[in-house]
């Protein structure tokens, strides 16, 4: 019995030390500007995750859910670039490595350097990029750019339109966290 | 004591796994939040060649489509397979919302007029609300202007009206292939001999089979059915080209109809294939964003 004790002590005790965040309504937008057209695409319904101790962070985030200005482009995004019935998701997979520098419970704006994989197109890569996190009155939210090259997600661009379309994106995070509930 | 012992350790090895999987996967509990996700690019454009094809134009876009039928290909060399002869049709169509557009057109073919409504009914979607088929309504009116053969007779304006009405039913099965199917009614207010029918029954089918990223193969038939049209007339059969250019979207196809519009290519289409009576033929379609 007193075992069966210990091993129910040792379970919680690790549920209340993870402390998490989540949100499923992220804002991810990305924008190329290339001489011949601005692509632009807003996406507010990304998950993400973040836990506190280890820093570890994760996001995901449906291809389909990305809205243009123009339903065309669009529908070339999904059907000819990002072929999003084949890879319905871009996912991040990282983590903080200065979360330590983070204090959770006061206010304040924090610089942090985020390391992970980033998986777009099916392909997956390494990736690093600085944000912050800012802590007001206890929510928790955090912001990023980066800037990607399309070649490296095997994103072909045919010849055509190759002066249209810029070969890097410019990426930006945006997410108000939520603590997640213990279960 | 023992089964103590082995009790700890299971549920250690428990323990360890539980919060190894929790950190593996933190986003598995907000996974499947209610999206419903709609099937897009079942068809380059709202045409698979001549019938309509289950797609619309997006909400304030509007789609000008140019559209050519050459002579019959075996005029041969004199005739330059055709190429000599034209029949043209002007159109435009435009979104009004995601589900409802509406289009018209001129044709040379008889100098004809047309416009036309489509609504989708049914969207093909996965995720939170699942549509196995996309199902579509059109209705088209054409008024033929060409001065009538015998202006002695008395031409009533209503004897030059034409009516269609066709359901769309079409899903999108993989990435390189779609297929639909549209029953059709055409309705001529007046037709030529007692023979014929006012009403004309017909079903088409429509496939498109993706070959690259920017090109497909498209393929129609619309078979009419039997005791209808005069003896001549014959089943309306194409296949062609798509090809996308970002804006612009190339149809090149052969055929043996000469209409671009339903009363023409399903009711009065003459050409026997077997004989060579095939015309080449294209669309362009250019989409531009008034919103």
């Amino acid at each position: 019995m007193k075992n069966i004790f210990f091993i129910v002590m040792l379970l919680s005790t690790q549920l209340a030390l993870g402390q998490k965040y989540f949100s499923k309504t992220g804002k991810i937008t990305f924008s190329s500007d290339a001489p011949m057209e601005k692509i632009e695409a807003q996406n507010s319904s990304a998950s993400t995750a973040l836990d506190v101790p280890t820093g570890n962070i994760e996001w995901a985030v449906l291809i389909q859910g990305f809205k243009f200005e123009k339903a065309l482009m669009q529908e070339h995004f999904n059907e000819n670039y990002m072929e999003s019935s084949t890879y319905p998701k871009a996912k991040f997979k990282g983590k903080i490595d200065n979360v330590k520098d983070v204090n959770f419970s006061k206010d304040g704006v924090y610089n942090v350097t985020t390391t992970g994989q980033l998986e777009i197109h099916g392909i997956t890569k390494p990736i690093t990029s600085t944000g912050v996190i800012m802590v007001k009155n206890g929510v928790v939210s955090a912001k990023s750019n980066f800037s990607v090259l399309l070649a490296d997600y095997d994103i072909v661009i045919p010849k055509l339109v190759a002066d249209n379309i810029s070969k890097t994106v410019e990426i930006t995070v945006d997410v108000n966290y939520q603590p997640m509930p213990t279960q | 004591m023992m089964n103590i012992r082995k009790l700890l350790s299971l549920s250690l090895f428990l323990a360890m796994t539980l919060s190894i999987s929790a950190q593996d996967d933190m986003l598995s509990m907000l996974e499947d939040s209610a999206i419903t996700e709609y099937v897009s690019g079942s068809f380059k454009t709202d045409r698979v060649i001549n019938l309509h094809s289950l797609e619309n134009t997006a909400a304030g876009e509007l789609d000008i489509k140019i559209s050519h039928r050459f002579g019959f290909i075996n005029g041969g060399a004199y005739e330059f397979f055709g190429l000599d002869q034209a029949t043209i049709r002007i159109g435009g169509d435009y979104g009004i919302t995601d589900r409802l557009m509406v289009g018209v057109g001129r044709s040379s073919y008889e100098k004809t007029y047309d416009v036309f409504a489509k609504f989708k009914l049914l969207r093909q979607s996965t995720g939170a609300r699942k549509t196995p088929f996309t199902l579509c309504v059109l209705g088209t009116t054409a008024v033929k202007t060409i001065r009538p053969s015998d202006p002695t007779r008395e031409n009533y304006f209503s004897s030059k009206l034409y009516y269609t009405g066709q359901i769309i039913i079409g899903r999108k099965f993989s990435k390189a292939f779609s297929l639909q199917l549209s029953p059709t009614i055409v309705h001529r207010n007046l037709v030529e001999t007692a023979a014929e029918k006012n009403d004309v029954l017909a079903l088409g089918v429509g496939a498109r089979f993706k070959l690259g990223k920017r090109t497909s193969l498209n393929a129609e038939y619309i078979y009419v059915l039997p005791d209808q049209l005069a003896p001549g007339y014959r089943n309306s059969v194409s296949v062609g080209f798509d090809i996308e250019t970002g804006g612009h979207v190339f149809q090149l196809h052969f055929t043996n109809s000469t209409s671009m519009i339903e009363k023409g290519f399903i009711a009065e289409t003459v050409g026997d294939v077997g004989a060579g009576d095939i015309h080449f033929g294209f669309n362009i379609a250019r989409t531009f964003n008034i919103k």
